[in-house]
């Protein structure tokens, strides 16, 4: 296996978690909602996951674990911005630091518990094939599924009628909510949405990337992928490159530290947020109102008042 | 008249009752680490320390210890401890170091011990470990194991004990193989698996065969066991992780340390002091040596066995940076004390350029 082939591989198993967690929350602030929880949900999927699978000795129920219980922390992050219209940058950052402390708690009695990974894909033939093979055939489960949901959402967003009534709520949810749209309901489907993806990154996490439970094993994974939604500007192609762009950066310093190429490795560390500061800059330079941002995102709706 | 003989007794009762209580009252000794007890690393290892000391003085001291207690805002927890009638107080991380001092001055009564710091007061003791001790053993064992003569090593942040702990590795490792090769990779953090296990697959995709780490989870060591290579634990011992490709793992041990410094309270002999032990105080140890031959296994050991009757220092001179120029010896045929905590070289034979 050479060099290029290896980084590629280690790029995309760096960049997937960034890019299922993003995709998630790219959906929900589409909807005019900003959840900042991202970091929590994320610890207590990887703590759940970890815990199912090992409890059961199935990996996929391992996945299913954690993909409900990020649903369950949304729901509750649900019931305080929808149901009592509380501020939003306040519940999501109360979430995430719930969603660390419970993910602490859950995963106590699993701390030094080892597990194998939840393996890659393997088809006979292609996955062999010289140099593509590993790459194309040979990827963790979870980095097609995290392809398809970008795709998928591409689509929903874009082409379908569901998208569309979506969209227009996080454009405005006053006009909305006068042409009769349910704004409330739609912004719950997109939180639990977001909930249950943040879930999935976070077993990808717990259960493919480093398979085992440690409190804080997340390590601001959720706020890289917060960034990514901006550095998109809130679009899923554009939350596609930028999960490879920040994951490629992330590898490609440890390589070139590992080839003894004298770089700043805290420069490339900084990388991420410093992108993402370029971007927004850029893009508000180049147009106005250009950055892509939702209309209603982080307001409050109260249907009547 | 009823009354007031009543009150009187009731006065009695409750000084015996506090006379009682006085005089049965356990020494209450706290501990404030860092990190979770349940990270299986350096704060885990802490609170085996304090297990030790409730075991061997279970009925002369109470414990009780704050987990997770963030560097920045460690005055409230130490105070807290302090209010509460503790007389010894732990605090376990170099980021403690200037809240501990200040809740000291408000409570002379108090005696404190700082992990890992170099400020003290009368009633503020510091200790730390020589865990460059255990790399050079490591060292050792990589240098005889390597196959493609070049070691991983996944580093957290350029600090002196890294640092020192880089030099003693590799000072070990051309002990026994002058061909050996150190990579280096600076991981930027101390606790983050994923990126961890990104250091350890770059530095196994160029070449390492062995991964050494001086950051605090498993990834790397996983890594290692995924491919089929071989690695260190880090800070306790890690083999469940990675039971075909441990090594050994340097363990951290107070159990000792701590059992003496409380003892030294009960006897009222506790002294302000800084002390900084290794394999000769049993402070730092090495877990079993494992997935290696017998003849390496031996080397390893007599290598432990020469440090810790004081035969071998790692930093024996003469010393050489990476330009090879000697490194002036300041200590008895070693380098000094301070020349190995305010270490910011690299020795001779590393390919990296240190960060500054």
């Amino acid at each position: 296996m050479g060099v290029t082939e290896a980084i590629l591989l280690t790029v995309i198993t760096a960049a997937t978690p960034l890019l299922i967690a993003a995709l998630g929350e790219l959906v929900v602030e589409k909807a005019g909602v900003l959840n900042l929880g991202i970091e929590g949900m994320m610890a207590v999927g990887a703590a759940c996951g970890f815990a199912a699978a090992t409890l059961s000795g199935s990996s996929l129920v391992g996945v299913g674990a954690a993909v409900l219980a990020g649903l369950a922390l949304s729901a509750v992050f649900a019931l305080l911005v929808l149901g009592l219209a509380t501020n939003q940058v306040a519940s999501g950052l109360a979430l995430t630091i719930m969603g660390l402390g419970l993910s602490g708690l859950i995963g106590a009695g699993f701390v030094g518990t080892n597990r194998d990974a939840i393996p890659p894909v393997y088809i006979p033939g292609l996955t062999d094939l010289p140099g593509v093979g590993r790459l194309l055939f040979g990827e963790s489960p979870f980095v097609y599924v995290s392809l398809a949901l970008a795709l998928g959402i591409l689509w929903f967003l874009g082409r379908s009628r569901a998208g569309l009534t979506l969209r227009s709520i996080g454009e405005n949810h006053v006009s909305g909510h006068a042409l009769g749209l349910p704004v409330l309901r739609v912004r719950l489907y997109a939180i639990l949405f977001g909930g249950a993806c943040a879930g999935l990154a976070g077993a990808y996490l717990s259960l493919v990337y480093t398979p085992f439970w440690s409190p804080g094993m997340t390590a601001g994974r959720g706020w890289i992928a917060l960034a990514l939604v901006v550095f998109a500007s809130w679009k899923p192609l554009r939350v596609l490159f930028g999960a490879y762009l920040f994951g490629g950066a992330t590898v490609l310093q440890l390589h070139l530290q590992a080839a003894s190429i004298g770089f700043p490795s805290q420069a490339l560390s900084a990388f991420p947020y410093v992108a993402t500061i370029l971007a927004l800059v850029v893009m508000s330079v180049g147009e106005r109102k250009a950055t892509g941002a939702p209309g209603s995102l982080g307001a409050p709706f109260v249907p009547d008042r | 008249m009823r009354h007031l003989i009543k009150a009187a007794g009731a006065i009695a009762f409750a000084a015996a009752l506090t006379g009682a209580a006085s005089a049965q009252e356990k020494l209450k000794v706290g501990f404030i680490y860092v990190g979770p007890v349940g990270d299986f690393g350096y704060s885990y290892q802490h609170n085996q320390g304090r297990l030790a000391v409730e075991k061997a003085l279970g009925d002369k001291v109470e414990t009780t210890f704050l987990e997770n207690v963030p560097e920045a805002d460690a005055e409230r927890p130490i105070e807290q401890l302090a209010r509460s009638g503790h007389k010894l107080i732990f605090t376990t991380s170099f980021g403690f170091m200037e809240p501990t001092l200040k809740v000291a001055k408000k409570y002379p009564n108090v005696m404190f011990e700082h992990a890992t710091g170099y400020k003290r007061d009368k009633n503020v003791a510091t200790y730390s470990a020589k865990f460059h001790e255990g790399r050079y053993v490591q060292g050792v064992i990589a240098g005889k194991m390597t196959k493609t003569n070049t070691i991983g090593y996944v580093a957290s942040f350029p600090i002196p004990e890294v640092v020192s702990g880089i030099n003693a590795f590799m000072l070990g490792a051309q002990s026994v193989n002058p061909a050996v090769k150190v990579k280096i990779v600076w991981a930027n953090t101390w606790f983050d698996p994923g990126k961890e296990a990104d250091a350890a697959k770059a530095l196994l995709d160029q070449g390492a065969d062995i991964i050494t780490q001086h950051t605090d989870s498993p990834a790397p060591l996983q890594q290692a066991e995924a491919r089929g290579k071989l690695a260190f634990g880090q800070a306790s011992d890690m083999i469940r992780f990675a039971p075909k490709a441990t090594l050994t793992s340097i363990v951290d041990n107070w159990n000792d340390y701590y059992i003496a410094r409380v003892k030294a309270v009960l006897d009222k002999t506790w002294k302000s002091e800084d002390t900084w032990g290794g394999f000769a105080a049993n402070m730092v140890n090495m877990a079993p040596y494992t997935n290696m031959p017998d003849d390496v296994k031996k080397a390893a050991m007599d290598t432990q066995e020469a440090i810790k009757s004081g035969k071998l220092n790692p930093f024996k001179c003469p010393v050489f940076d990476q330009d090879g120029k000697e490194v002036p010896c300041k200590g008895q045929g070693a380098l000094s004390d301070e020349q190995v905590l305010g270490m910011a070289f690299y020795v001779k034979g590393i390919d990296d350029k240190l960060p500054k």
